[in-house]
């Protein structure tokens, strides 16, 4: 629990509480001049104050880049997968000469590859497996679920996971499948031949393999929380305390794939249904857990399956929303502030996110490529919106070309506050000029609203 | 000519996948000209294809109308011996540019390239430069449709793109890009011929550039 009185505590409280820890974080850090104190102090407040619909002192800037970052400084993809200890100056150095606001907490954008080595990744290809030395990781699109497995999920997710799911995403999770029935074991007479599959070859190859991960996740982690405490000391807030997912996503993305939860929806649309109503307080306790144990009260949720063209509306409403609503109400309860990352285009959604049901000023939406005049006029006074910068600008535009868009962009949706500027996608390729183009133009306008 | 196979066009229209595979099982059995049951395929594509331009129907079902139509085309195959399925209009060389490897948004198009009457050939995901021109080259394809998600995919067009051109194949073959982060500015970045939003604009297109439209 986040507090002893959690339990006791009203959804507004535990808001609070979170909120509170997230600004009591100051005695933590080691900051390199009261000057970056006071602008942490300052860019806390800004942030807090565009989730909450109330107008900041200027529209927060942020960059929302992950991969860019070695890129500027020379180094390639796979550097930035393996070579950690290289990481730290460039990130430092990026955010010396790059005038923002606020970047995503470091575990979100910097990626373990000697972790994903280790247990035999095979959901993504990265740089060197899959994808070249400088180029990203990207998904293998596979039926890593089954179609005739939706009754396993809904019976049991843990177990599908464990058994199913892990053992063909990771390689080195393959014997995960000979492991018994856990929940078979209700007691010690008849659970000793349970314990059987603990004495096979490939089985205790497994167990010493996640040894092993362990140790990667933990160089990965000290890596992440070195360069974190450094940016932040800079006076630079971070600003993801944990993910969580749109259950439809989680289905759609890595268990039965874009395809495979398409022909769902046709063939077995019950089941899919009952699956990601199994999912829901699952995905709430993936977004708690993480928030807990980073006391930082914002919970991203990448949107993906849901966007315009991939569903009717009515699909949309049927499928998509009624189980990302309830995750979203669960984490609200929580006290958490779910950032909604809607890639793609939401144009035809807006009216259906406009739900009475989930309370104001408690979460922000994220854009891409929506129209955010029409985004304004649908959320606005509702919830937070940010966006949408387009990376194809940032990429074959002009500084002057960016410039223009962000005037525009914070002229039309930034006056009455609940904004924050920022590109509609993460960042791994720009043009620098361009890149500082947006946060010069974003300080300028955004301090004149 | 399908209006005797007018329930067989509603059923794939409809996405009633058992009714159409039952359809089209009875009428083969019966001794129905198979070309008969490809056209009506291609007719209730059409209609899809309208739907989906005019913002109806969406890409499940796209996706679920080129299951049903694969299906039909795997049980029409065996009756055509060597008949041709219809008047080819040319071939399109697909493949997802250098770094990206997604399939699914190619592959949509490749399905209803081929359903509108193109000879596909799809050269996969992750396609080098090289690859696109040796193709082009052996095919004499008069078009090339160069597919990708990531913004990565926008330098790696334009690279793409002027490799085809350097080879010397930018008379004989048009270069057509397509894929979320594309738009005209992206278009005119790359130095290609022509974009597309979506597979039926792909298809569009393609129609437009070898006078099929």
């Amino acid at each position: 629990m986040f507090t002893d009185n959690w339990n006791e505590l009203t959804p507004e409280q535990r808001y609070e509480a979170r909120m509170q820890a997230w600004f009591a974080s100051e005695a933590n850090i080691d900051f390199v001049s009261d000057e970056a104190r006071n602008a942490w102090r300052e860019r806390m407040q800004m942030l807090r104050d565009a989730i909450e619909l109330k107008k900041p002192k200027r529209v927060p800037v942020l960059p929302n880049v992950d991969l860019l970052v070695p890129h500027l400084a020379g180094l390639t993809a796979h550097d930035a997968y393996y070579e950690f200890a290289k990481l730290e100056d460039v990130w430092l150095k990026f955010n010396a000469e790059y005038d923002h606001d606020a970047v995503a907490s470091t575990f979100a954008i910097v990626f373990p590859g000697k972790l994903y080595d280790v247990v035999d990744l095979r959901l993504v290809s990265w740089p060197g497996h899959g994808t070249g030395d400088d180029v990203h990781f990207q998904y293998n699109e596979r039926e890593w679920m089954h179609a005739d497995e939706y009754d396993w999920l809904i019976n049991d997710p843990s177990d599908f996971w464990l058994r199913g799911y892990l053992p063909r995403i990771f390689g080195s999770l393959e014997p995960a499948a000979m492991l018994p029935h856990l929940t078979d074991m209700v007691e010690p007479p008849v659970s000793g031949a349970m314990f059987f599959p603990f004495s096979l070859p490939p089985v205790r190859q497994m167990l010493q393999k996640l040894l092993d991960a362990g140790e990667a996740a933990a160089e990965w982690l000290q890596a992440c929380a070195t360069i974190d405490a450094k940016i932040t000391a800079t006076g630079k807030p971070s600003y993801i305390g944990g993910f969580s997912k749109a259950p439809y996503d989680i289905i759609g993305d890595t268990l039965r794939g874009t395809r495979g939860i398409m022909l769902d929806k046709f063939r077995q649309p019950d089941k899919l249904s009952a699956a990601m109503e199994r999912l829901v307080p699952l995905a709430i306790e993936w977004g708690r857990s993480a928030a807990d144990m980073s006391r930082q009260p914002v919970v991203m949720l990448p949107l993906h399956k849901g966007a315009d063209g991939f569903l009717s509306d009515a699909d949309f409403r049927k499928f998509y929303w009624p189980t990302l609503k309830a995750v979203l109400l669960g984490l609200i309860e929580e006290g958490i502030v779910p950032w909604l990352f809607a890639e793609g285009g939401y144009n035809s959604r807006l009216e259906a996110i406009h739900d009475p049901d989930i309370p104001p000023g408690r979460m922000v939406w994220m854009f891409d490529t929506t129209d955010m005049k029409e985004a304004k006029r649908h959320l606005g006074g509702y919830q937070c919106i940010a966006g949408n910068v387009p990376g194809s600008l940032l990429i074959a535009g002009t500084p002057e070309e960016v410039d223009a868009y962000v005037k525009q962009l914070i002229n039309d949706v930034a006056g009455d506050g609940g904004f924050m500027l920022c590109p509609g996608i993460v960042v791994n390729d720009a043009n620098p000029a361009c890149l500082q183009a947006m946060i010069a133009a974003g300080k300028k306008y955004g301090a004149q609203v | 000519m399908s209006e005797q196979q007018q329930d067989l066009v509603s059923a794939i229209v409809e996405l009633r996948e058992a009714d159409a595979a039952q359809l089209v099982d009875e009428r083969l059995a019966a001794g129905v000209d198979p070309l008969a049951l490809i056209a009506a395929g291609q007719e209730a594509m059409d209609i899809i294809g309208k739907q989906f331009a005019e913002g109806v129907v969406f890409i499940p079902e796209l996706i679920m109308a080129g299951e049903i139509m694969k299906s039909l085309s795997a049980k029409v195959t065996p009756y055509l011996a060597d008949q041709r399925s219809a008047k080819r209009l040319g071939t399109v060389v697909l493949g997802t540019v250098q770094g990206d490897i997604h399939d699914i948004g190619k592959g949509i198009v490749a399905t209803m390239l081929d359903i509108a009457g193109f000879d596909v050939i799809d050269l996969g995901v992750d396609v080098p430069a090289e690859k696109f021109i040796a193709t082009l080259r052996d095919s004499h394809a008069p078009i090339v449709g160069l597919s990708g998600l990531l913004t990565v995919a926008i330098d790696s067009m334009k690279a793409t793109v002027a490799a085809i051109g350097e080879a010397g194949l930018r008379a004989t073959a048009k270069i057509m890009i397509g894929g979320a982060p594309i738009n005209e500015q992206v278009r005119a970045y790359t130095n290609a011929d022509g974009w597309a939003k979506d597979a039926v604009a792909a298809v569009d297109l393609a129609k437009s550039w070898v006078g099929g439209a």
